[in-house]
């Protein structure tokens, strides 16, 4: 069963009045349980609304959506259990620290989940190296810490919370070639790991297609396509229209396509770029 | 909800209040608001009111929104009209123990009703018809003299632009804390008032931090700029007395003359 499944959602701001924008219209899709999902539009797509849709911080206007069969605002009183279930880390999450310690930060929701202390300290500890925080950090300040050691910290504030879902909206924007390569490894291990469903934000095509199974493609508030990576950039025409680019070694091999150079254009990494031109080579070397 | 508040917002337009020259409309301002408490009839207060409303349709800003700016004080209104009731002598209307009601106790709550709204409303000109830089460069300007006493009354003016400057973006900022705390599963709705404010740190702490944070890039950016203060400083858009704002005066002139006469030719209301 999927464990979201979205139908018809819309949400128009401020209806009604002068302001009115719509800022997503008629997006429906389901994630299955332990999914990878990518979702990628350029700036003002829709994608950032739709991400807080889908763990009750915004209320759709127009449509449903259900987390494991039941409609979230069923009960509106009770959508903190929702959000305890589909965890969000916003852009920039390191503004958010505001504790002590960055023990106490990350112990934040769990503690409001009303865990024991000792299923939070477990939780803490485990998060933390999830997160590639090392032990002595703990004890420190957060506002102490450098920049990629902070927004480290506030993703383990929301991995603590063990959510079914976990939700990153541009995790790596702002963090160094290295940090950001060192990240979504860790998440990608994280997921396969806990087997857990993860949603990943981004408008980077490139930590995309490394990472995600499925990708959802926005824009203008609507959803272009859902699917994997390989269908959604062999309709590299499509996607240009909507402003995106196929990742730049996807778009090398179509080139030598083009120019007659036997190769597989399905590719989405370096690595396997590398490895189909060094056996191509090797291959006419032979012949 | 916070942003709601119209009190204090500037609508751009090309009417002829938007015309006059800032630091003029800050003077008749103050004028207008001494007159409203010189004007001690209903008479003179009339006059007053009356022409503010005259300026407001000037303005041709809806009405509607000064209503809603007077919304926010709705509650001092009512408060001192209700406090006013039962302090006036004359005539008792109605008694119960120690509480009196006279005619002249309704006189005055109503007539005091009447000059606050007129006040709100005029101060809402002002704030509504001229933006917030216009403002304090006048500011600056109007109280240039004060250097004379060691004042600084640039930084005072710059400090007071940066700072309306930045509450929309810390309101933004705040939303967007409140909603990654909420996402941790934060309570901010239920709770007793303790239980509240304790639930506000997880979103006041970040919010101060990035105050602190921007405060310094924005210094940076500055000095990088090579700012260093008012002397010397030109503007881009200097502030010129118009024929519009002459017609202004002369128009307040009239009233605040009218007033006076008024205030020797009826009796006062005020006992």
């Amino acid at each position: 069963m999927a464990v979201i499944k979205a139908e018809n959602i819309g949400l128009v701001y401020g209806a009604g009045t002068s302001f009115e924008k719509t800022a997503l219209s008629e997006v429906s899709f389901e994630i299955e349980k332990g999914e990878f999902i990518g979702i990628i539009g350029h700036t003002g797509s829709g994608k950032s609304t739709l991400v807080q849709l889908l763990n009750g911080l915004l209320k759709p206007t127009d449509g449903r959506i259900y987390l494991n069969g039941k409609d979230i605002w069923e009960e509106p009183k009770k959508i903190r259990n929702v959000r305890f279930k589909v965890g969000m880390v916003f852009q920039y999450p390191e503004y958010q620290l505001f504790d002590e310690t960055v023990y106490k930060d990350i112990s934040y929701g769990p503690k409001n989940m009303g865990l024991s202390e000792d299923e939070i300290d477990e939780r803490v500890k485990k998060a933390a190296e999830f997160t590639g925080l090392k032990k002595e950090l703990l004890d420190k300040s957060p506002f102490d810490l450098s920049g990629g050691e902070k927004r480290r910290v506030a993703i383990a504030g929301v991995v603590a919370m063990n959510p079914e879902v976990l939700i990153l909206d541009e995790p790596t924007a702002g963090l160094d070639p290295l940090g950001r390569d060192a990240l979504l490894s860790q998440i990608r291990d994280y997921h396969d790991a806990n087997k857990n469903t993860v949603i990943l934000v981004s408008h980077s095509m490139e930590d995309i297609a490394r990472v995600a199974d499925r990708i959802l493609v926005m824009d203008h508030g609507k959803k272009i396509m859902l699917d994997t990576p390989k269908n959604v950039f062999s309709k590299g025409r499509e996607l240009e229209k909507t402003g995106l680019r196929v990742p730049q070694v996807t778009k090398i091999m179509m080139l030598l396509k083009e120019k007659g150079i036997p190769v597989n254009q399905d590719i989405l990494t370096i690595e396997q770029a590398f490895n189909e031109i060094i056996n191509y080579l090797g291959s006419k070397a032979e012949g | 909800m916070v942003r709601d508040i119209t009190l204090g917002q500037y609508m751009p337009g090309n009417s002829i209040i938007h015309r006059l020259d800032a630091r003029s409309k800050i003077m008749l301002l103050i004028a207008y608001i001494v007159f409203i408490f010189v004007a001690g009839n209903y008479v003179s207060l009339l006059l007053m009111t009356l022409s503010s409303l005259l300026i407001v349709m000037l303005t041709r800003i809806k009405f509607m929104m000064y209503l809603k700016s007077m919304k926010v004080i709705l509650f001092v209104v009512i408060f001192t009209g209700i406090l006013n009731i039962f302090y006036g002598t004359g005539n008792v209307l109605w008694e119960w123990q120690f509480i009196h009601i006279t005619d002249g106790g309704l006189s005055n709550a109503l007539f005091v009703t009447i000059r606050i709204a007129t006040l709100v409303m005029v101060s809402s000109i002002l704030t509504f018809t001229t933006s917030p830089s216009d403002l304090t460069d006048a500011l600056e300007k109007i109280m240039k003299p004060l250097t004379v006493f060691h004042v600084k009354v640039h930084e005072i003016a710059m400090m007071m632009t940066i700072a309306l400057r930045f509450i929309p973006v810390l309101l933004e900022e705040a939303d967007k804390i409140m909603n990654a705390q909420k996402a941790r599963g934060a309570d901010m709705e239920s709770g007793g008032v303790i239980k509240r404010i304790k639930a506000l740190i997880p979103v006041l702490i970040p919010l101060f931090v990035s105050s602190f944070r921007r405060a310094t890039d924005l210094a940076m950016a500055m000095e990088c700029r090579c700012y260093n203060g008012g002397n010397g400083r030109t503007r881009m858009k200097q502030l010129k007395f118009t024929v519009v704002d002459l017609v202004g005066l002369l128009f307040c002139i009239v009233i605040f003359t009218g007033v006076i006469l008024c205030n020797i030719y009826f009796k006062s209301v005020m006992i």
